[in-house]
């Protein structure tokens, strides 16, 4: 074969070459993130488990999607998405937004105090952010029940399917993230986590603020925007 | 082999490649009949011939799932399986039940079988893949608790890993929503809603977190990546898996009669259901690539990266294809089905079942970890033979699809049903062709089992850095 004939071949070979380096980069990051404590876990950046930012990121895809499936509705039926969009409860859902506001500042407190090594602390902060989405439940549960009373469901028209998906999934990840927040709690409770190695603090945190950033996307989305 | 109970898999993972072979043989008949309508008829009728074909499909894969149930299950849990007779005995009883349904269907009317087995006292016969008369069905529930309860006996008196409790939710779900096979409504849309209720959350659901535990149990022994690692990813794969496989039943539920909303919760979670598939992919490679020790069993390897591509791209890549209600609204119940079917269950289920088979077997044969490099050389290229002509299968059946849905649905004029698969018969006689590839390739498959059995093994070698790459 002529050189300039390998040569056709060697843009592949190069660009075979740079994927694998970046396999290897991927293989640096990921060890970093092996659970163990790193010397510099204080400043590592994305903070918890990598693992927990694949699935925050597949889970916001998932919003993401439905949000846009949302829009998209919305463009076609404006006048009845407004009608509906009357009948929520604004109120309850602003104090739902406060609640979760809230128990993400509680979150970041906990996190404070794990990096200060003080567990107690972070325990009592994290065991506040579950009440506060205790707080959430109860509310929302509230609003659940009003809806079922006036005999609405999924099938009632666009509007209201998406608001009971969309509110409901959003519910579902809530139940999920008190979970995890609450298994972080009680280990901190044991004292578990020390001023090297909190990283599961961090993991917990990060799930609960997605958890936290999706409702500020939803609130104004579904009961807010006109 | 660390425990001695973990032989028990041996039987079962020989009748499952045993079974295997009379799917591909009826599946091959099959595709005759789609060319030449009275070919074997009529002792062999088409209906009959694709009965065979998927009932052996599932029921291999149990006994797939079982063995490496069997033999993973003791190296978690450190400790002897509770009882290996009662394993034994289960096997029996499943492969007799199975040999038996399998020759009703094949000697006599199906008409006449469920009169036979008296299906009037508890009617459940005459659903697509639940065909099993049932007396069977009740058999395969027996089957499943006494294998449930082996299982989580050993489970619970040893130790408990991620992989074992993932792989036993598993079970438990496939054990579970097997019940909804007894469920037989007179009301059509509400008996197709709950016949998805096995058909789905079986291969889309459960069997999911099935392949995820055996998966990342192959890629711990083989690659001596740290359990902590590899136990991580199975939680993040399998969680997606069931967020997107759950509510993804949704896409199932566009057309037969259920209320709207199915098609906007079918197709959102239903089109992400690709994601755990493609992280299976990442954390598959990245295993592999940063690996402590280089397995002397490379086919092993070689199946468990292609598990992890071939169920992306038949379960991920096709299934997304044709999830979207308003995408499914043309191509529901065409080829594109077959053809999306076809590479899922040969991705994700078959070949996880060949992965472990083929991780397992050399111990259950009394070797030290690795067949013979004979052995290996021919069992990598039945790997090659059954993985391509798979992917040509699905692409001439996606082929024969989309010009089935151009000419049946489409088209300004669109043709009837049978006009329309006579105009796609090239497709089908190609489709054929690969068919026969696999089959050559199956045969190779069982023929790397019978050489070089007193060949040396492979030695392990330590990772070169550059082999890291």
């Amino acid at each position: 074969m002529s050189n300039a004939k390998l040569a056709i071949f060697l843009p592949f070979v190069e660009s075979a070459r740079v994927v694998s380096m970046n396999e290897k980069e991927t293989i640096v990051v990921d060890t970093a993130s092996a659970g163990v404590a790193a010397p510099d876990a204080l400043v590592r950046y994305p903070p918890g488990d990598l693992a927990i930012w694949i699935f925050i990121l597949a889970e916001l895809l998932v919003f993401g999607v439905f949000f846009s499936s949302y829009a998209f509705n919305r463009m076609n039926h404006v006048e009845l998405f407004n009608q509906y969009q009357a009948t929520l409860d604004r109120d309850a859902a602003l104090i739902n937004t406060l609640a979760l506001l809230t128990s993400s500042y509680f979150v970041i407190r906990g996190v404070v105090a794990a990096r200060e090594g003080n567990n107690r602390l972070c325990a009592h902060w994290i065991w506040g952010a579950v009440a506060m989405g205790g707080v959430f439940l109860v509310v929302k549960s509230a609003e659940y029940s009003h809806h079922i009373g006036a005999g609405i469901s999924l099938s009632t028209n666009e509007f209201y399917m998406f608001y009971l998906s969309l509110t409901f999934f959003h519910f579902m990840h809530v139940i999920l993230g008190m979970v995890i927040l609450a298994a972080v709690a009680v280990k901190a409770g044991q004292g578990g986590y020390s001023r090297e190695d909190h990283v599961g603090v961090e993991t917990g945190a990060s799930y609960w603020h997605m958890v936290d950033l999706v409702w500020l996307i939803l609130f104004p989305l579904v009961y807010v925007m006109r | 082999m660390q425990y001695q109970s973990q032989s028990v898999a041996k039987p079962y993972f020989i009748a499952a490649i045993g079974l295997f072979v009379g799917q591909i043989l009826f599946g091959l008949i099959m595709g005759l009949q789609y060319v030449i309508g009275d070919f074997m008829f009529p002792e062999i009728p088409f209906n009959v011939a694709r009965m065979v074909h998927t009932n052996l499909l599932i029921v291999w894969l149990l006994f797939g799932f079982m063995g490496a149930t069997y033999y993973l299950v003791p190296e978690e849990a450190e400790r002897e399986l509770f009882s290996p007779l009662l394993a034994h005995l289960m096997f029996w009883i499943f492969l007799i039940a199975g040999a038996l349904t399998v020759l009703g269907y094949l000697l006599v009317p199906y008409a006449t079988l469920a009169e036979l087995t008296h299906n009037e006292l508890l009617p459940t016969m005459g659903r697509e893949f639940l065909e099993q008369p049932t007396i069977t069905k009740l058999g395969i529930v027996v089957v499943a608790l006494a294998f449930l309860f082996n299982i989580g006996m050993t489970i619970l008196k040893g130790r408990k890993t991620a992989i074992s409790l993932v792989l036993l939710i598993g079970l438990l779900g496939l054990a579970v929503f097997f019940l909804f096979a007894f469920y037989n409504p007179d009301n059509l849309a509400k008996d197709k809603y709950y016949w998805w209720f096995v058909v789905h959350l079986w291969v889309e659901g459960v069997w999911e977190l099935i392949l995820g535990s055996i998966l990342a149990f192959v890629l711990i022994k083989t690659t001596g990546v740290d359990r902590e690692v590899i136990e991580k990813w199975l939680y993040v794969i399998i969680a997606m898996a069931l967020i997107t496989g759950l509510v993804g039943t949704g896409h199932h539920f566009y057309w037969i009669g259920t209320p709207e909303y199915w098609q906007w919760w079918g197709s959102i979670f239903s089109a992400l259901e690709p994601i755990p598939f493609f992280m299976m992919t990442v954390f598959a490679f990245n295993m592999v690539n940063r690996r402590r020790r280089n397995h002397p069993n490379k086919a092993a390897v070689l199946w468990a990266m292609g598990t992890a591509v071939m169920a992306f791209l038949g379960a991920g890549v096709w299934g997304f294809m044709h999830t979207l209600a308003p995408v499914n609204y043309y191509t529901h119940g065409t080829q594109i089905t077959a053809a999306h079917g076809h590479m899922a269950f040969y991705g994700a289920y078959v070949m996880i079942v060949l992965t472990m088979i083929s991780y397992a077997m050399p111990m259950l044969r009394g070797r030290e970890a690795a067949p013979s490099v004979r052995s290996q050389v021919l069992e990598m290229w039945s790997f090659w033979l059954m993985t391509v002509s798979m992917v040509f299968i699905t692409l001439f059946l996606t082929g024969a699809g989309i010009l089935q849905v151009y000419l049946q649905r489409f088209s300004d004029n669109p043709l009837p049903f049978m006009v329309a698969q006579d105009k796609v018969e090239l497709f089908y006689w190609m489709r054929e062709v690969a068919g026969v590839v696999f089959l050559i390739g199956l045969i190779v498959y069982i023929a790397s089992f019978f050489v070089g059995s007193r060949d040396p093994e492979p030695v392990a070698g330590a990772v070169e850095p550059a082999a890291a790459a």
